[in-house]
């Protein structure tokens, strides 16, 4: 055909390096709000130009195969793309994740098949047959491990399974006993030949994808953002062996940058919560997750309560609000009263601005995406770092539905098991208002002496009925 | 018990020690107020205004002492000049005196008070402390001291404090010096602000600089760190060196400033000279020097205590009392720090006061109890501004501090990775190698962009590089066209699955994107 006479393998390369250098001018452009946009069309460009110049080459000639392969994940991706709510956009990452996990374990197959059925001229030396072997197996380990990993982070995100940490007893042992036999598999894989090497690497997939479920099964729901953001990058070192398997540099750019773009992301929302990387995936953070606490108060004090009206006139006769939302906001979709209450308040000459947690929600970012969904402008919502010695300035602050990264005790109590890890600094404004279901404990399951302050007023109820309410009496 | 306020004899005063509106309030606390005929009209307060109040008005200077049980004055008494008769005289046994004192100037008045068997409380010795601030008689006055020096400043100075470009040319802005940022300092930097003038402040106390800033004032210092913090927020004497330091900066500030407002004062002792005859000399003619020290020897060489002189064609303003020309706002201030000292002494607001020696405050600002001298009062407890906050003690205690990285660790970190890659290298066919050097890079590519993304931007980031990790399709298109139905197989599902992945990435983080807005 005349384009597999057009595309030299020179011009491949140079398709490929254009490729490179828009993905990463993607990721480059995702720095601030005014790229962003441009960004991702970058991303989608370079993507969109990799595959027409692999479709071109001369390697690819059943193009009905390709044109039915890809078409069917347009549409399976346009569809699932656009009929995600935001509130389920983590859920949506981690199934993403999960695709681009077992699509390399497939490739990473393909190419074993491929290797061991081809004769090559002149034929392989020992150390590139053996780099090859060791390329696929470590490129299916990976990409079989992200697959189950992130199923289970996908189930347990819909609620599926459940959202508290799962343990088997000697869990440790069982994950030390996974890694030993898959590096001694890995030794017998790379000397046997295809019948015997194929049984090896079948076995391999179903224990790293046992692994893969019982690492994230151990998880509890504070540490979906890490367990999401990590999980991310292993998509992407997947695709970086794919790249070295197929002697594709473009996947290994590709492939690089999307997992070291998720190492930063994992070690900032590690940062964010005070904990170590392995300790978080070692597992075990808020096993008493959600318990509720009897007789509240008992030795920590009274909780002053509120209603939604008094709540609306306290914070029509504010100067500066800010608004703390946490999950529990996500979980009731009320985003948009809470963009409808700021609208209102800000034509009344109220300075109402957004203070978000780096670990509020359950992905990084997430309170952010919901807040732009319900068109409350960025330039009003501010990080954790920005915001917080702005709080003794305040004269009202509305928590809804954040719990843990409000909790004086992380600063004041040495003792507590999220001590240390930096939180919104909320009790220093003049009034602080929490709106929540009940007195029940947060996801680390620890008690909030935040209630209890002077200063504070409980809103009890269902968030989105609270904040209609309180909408009705600005 | 009943509240005398006599009219001020000193003829340079305006001040009143009650205002109307202090009247009404002093009632409430249960006092009856009688004011002498004629004691606010300076101060434009006429009598018929106390009367509305409920004060009564008595004509008889010697029958409003007599029928007091506290006389509130504005300043320490002096020779009557139609009675004949000292003040001090005028106090019957067992009144209380409130009024500004100067116990450290005037031993022989305050032997005289005491004789007298009296309570004497001095406005001038209020403690400086946060608590005390509210009946802080010599801030109120000083504020009303600042501003009035701008305002006077202005007066002389024969142009514009703003600067302007006009139709009939360029006007540059005034430039004014003030040396001493206490509260008479802050005033008078906030008036000269608001009336467009450039404006710079020296100050020996550190701590001031960000009240200086926050007044939009330039903040001038010396090249010599010396601490010039005294106890109760006042300034001390400073070293001769830094005082070498700070008369060169002034004599250069002299030649470019067109205004310089002096406040610098030591409690108890003569005001530091700070302007000498040549620095005058040296400023353009016209400009204004006011010396806010002038009764307490001036800041300038040159400066007439009482009066407004011209020299070497400078405009020097040494008017003792700047309050007094401001005498209604004035005599408000000082008429409700009164009140709120008087609202200290009623705690059970029943009229009857008690100078409970106890209290800090009533503590030092009492310098005569029962006859008896009690000035100097021991020094107050807490310091009235704290100096040096420790920068420790904001810092909340965290258990796992994280470690600071020593030179050595990534010293060892990079030896580590040189002799790994030149393992890979020297193992490695140059194939492989080739593909590991892309590796590398884009690792640190990905580091460095990666590195300052916004956390509100971090969900469309993972979206976004999710979408990327669906580059495998590459891979799994580059096997589809395989002979090997196996092999074909497998990289069907795998292109179809990894489309799923960059198209559905793609398109989520372009939705969600589309959704920022400003």
């Amino acid at each position: 055909m005349l384009l597999e006479n057009l595309v030299t393998p020179g011009l491949l390369t140079a398709a490929y390096l254009i490729a490179s250098i828009l993905m990463i001018s993607a990721l480059g452009g995702l720095s601030r709000h005014e790229t962003a946009v441009r960004g991702n069309l970058y991303g989608a460009l370079g993507m969109a130009l990799a595959v027409l110049a692999t479709i071109a080459g001369s390697q690819v000639t059943s193009y009905t195969v390709v044109a039915i392969t890809l078409a069917i994940g347009l549409v399976i991706g346009y569809i699932a793309a656009y009929k995600v709510k935001m509130t389920g956009m983590p859920a949506m990452v981690g199934l993403l994740n999960s695709f681009g996990g077992l699509s390399s374990a497939l490739v990473g197959y393909a190419s074993y098949l491929d290797a061991m059925t081809r004769v090559y001229n002149p034929p392989w030396t020992a150390a590139e047959q053996a780099i090859h072997s060791t390329e696929v197996y470590l490129g299916v380990l990976i990409g079989s491990l992200t697959f189950t990993g992130s199923v289970v982070a996908f189930a347990k995100l819909n609620e599926y399974i459940t959202t508290k940490p799962v343990y088997l007893p000697g869990r440790h042992f069982i994950n030390l006993g996974i890694g030993i036999a898959c590096i001694f598999i890995g030794i017998q894989f790379v000397g046997a030949d295809l019948d015997t090497g194929i049984l090896y690497l079948i076995l391999m997939t179903i224990l790293s994808g046992i692994f893969g479920v019982h690492l994230v099964m151990a998880i509890g729901g504070a540490d979906m953002p890490v367990v999401i953001a990590v999980l991310n990058t292993y998509s992407g070192w997947a695709a970086t062996v794919t790249g070295f398997v197929l002697s594709n540099n473009m996947l290994i750019i590709a492939g690089t940058l999307v997992g070291g773009s998720g190492i930063i992301l994992s070690y900032l929302m590690c940062k964010a919560m005070n904990r170590s990387l392995l300790s978080v995936m070692a597992g075990g953070f808020g096993e008493a997750g959600g318990t509720v606490v009897t007789g509240a108060g008992a030795e920590q004090g009274e909780v002053v309560p509120i209603t939604a009206e008094d709540t609306g006139d306290l914070l029509a006769s504010a100067k500066e609000i800010i608004i703390v939302p946490g999950y529990g906001m996500a979980v009731a979709q009320a985003q948009h009263a809470i963009s409808e209450i700021t609208r209102k308040l800000r034509e009344q000459g109220v300075q109402v601005r957004f203070a978000i947690h780096p670990v509020a929600g359950r992905m990084p970012g997430h309170m952010n995406v919901l807040l732009a969904e319900a068109k409350i402008p960025y330039d009003i919502v501010l990080e954790m770092d920005e915001i917080n010695e702005d709080f003794p300035q305040t004269d009202a602050v509305l928590v809804i539905g954040a719990n843990d990264i409000v909790n004086p005790s992380a600063l004041d109590d040495p003792n507590s098991p999220i001590a240390g890890m930096p939180v919104l600094e909320v009790w220093k404004a003049k009034t602080v208002i929490v709106m929540k279901r009940s007195m029940a404990t947060g996801f680390a399951g620890v008690q909030n002496p935040l209630f209890f302050k002077d200063n504070t007023r409980m809103l009890f109820g269902d968030a989105r009925k609270s904040v209609d309410a309180i909408l009705g009496s600005i | 018990m009943r509240i005398g306020v006599p009219k001020e004899i000193n003829l340079e005063e305006t001040r009143v020690a009650a205002t109307p509106e202090t009247v009404t309030q002093l009632k409430k606390l249960g006092f009856e107020v009688a004011i002498e005929t004629g004691a606010g009209a300076a101060a434009n307060f006429p009598d018929a205004a106390f009367q509305d109040q409920g004060a009564e008005i008595v004509t008889d200077t010697q029958t409003l002492w007599d029928q007091a049980d506290i006389i509130l004055k504005v300043l320490a008494p002096e020779e009557h000049p139609e009675l004949n008769i000292h003040e001090a005289e005028l106090l019957k046994a067992g009144t209380t005196l409130i009024s500004f004192i100067w116990p450290a100037q005037n031993k022989e008045l305050m032997e005289r008070l005491a004789a007298r068997n009296c309570n004497v409380l001095a406005m001038d010795c209020v403690p400086r402390i946060s608590r005390a601030q509210k009946l802080d008689a010599l801030s109120s006055m000083a504020n009303i001291a600042g501003y009035r020096a701008v305002i006077e400043a202005a007066n002389s100075f024969g142009r514009f404090f703003t600067g302007q470009v006009t139709a009939a040319g360029k006007i540059p802005p005034a430039k004014v010096l003030v040396i001493g940022a206490g509260v008479a300092g802050l005033a008078a930097l906030g008036a000269a602000n608001n009336l467009g003038a450039i404006v710079r402040a020296f100050d020996t106390r550190p701590e001031v600089k960000e009240q200086i800033k926050s007044l939009g004032a330039e903040f001038l210092e010396v090249n010599i760190k010396e601490e010039g913090s005294g106890t109760g927020g006042y300034a001390k004497v400073m070293s001769p060196e830094f005082i070498k330091a700070e008369m060169e900066l002034f004599a250069k500030q002299a030649k470019e400033v067109d205004i310089i407002i002096t406040t610098a004062q030591i409690p108890g002792k003569k005001a530091p000279l700070l302007i000498d005859a040549a620095m005058v000399e040296s400023m353009r003619p016209g400009s204004v020097i006011v010396d806010l020290a002038a009764a307490q020897g001036g800041n300038c060489e040159l400066t007439e205590s009482g009066k407004a002189v011209v020299k070497h064609g400078v405009n020097i303003i040494g008017y003792s009392t700047l309050p007094t020309r401001l005498p209604t706002q004035a005599s408000q201030l000082y008429g409700t720090n009164l009140r709120h000292l008087l609202t200290d002494l009623t705690p059970n607001k029943d009229g009857q006061i008690n100078i409970n020696m106890e209290d800090d405050v009533i503590r030092g600002t009492t310098v005569i109890k029962d006859g008896e001298i009690t000035w100097p009062p021991p020094p107050p407890k807490i310091q009235a501004i704290a100096a040096h906050k420790p920068a420790s003690d904001a810092a909340p205690a965290v258990p796992n501090e994280p470690k600071k990285s020593s030179g050595l660790g990534l010293a060892i970190a990079v030896m580590i990775g040189i002799i790994l890659i030149g393992a890979v290298g020297w193992a490695a066919p140059a194939k492989f190698m080739e593909h590991f050097t892309v590796f590398v890079l884009s690792c640190f590519v990905g580091y460095l962009v990666v590195s300052n993304v916004i956390p509100a931007l971090f969900t469309p980031l993972m979206s976004l590089s999710n979408a990327l990790s669906g580059v495998v399709v590459v891979g799994a298109l580059l096997l589809v066209s395989s002979t090997n139905t196996w092999i074909q197989a497998l990289a069907a599902a795998g292109t179809v699955i990894a489309a799923i992945n960059a198209f559905g990435g793609f398109f989520v983080t372009q939705r969600m994107l589309r959704m920022f807005k400003k």
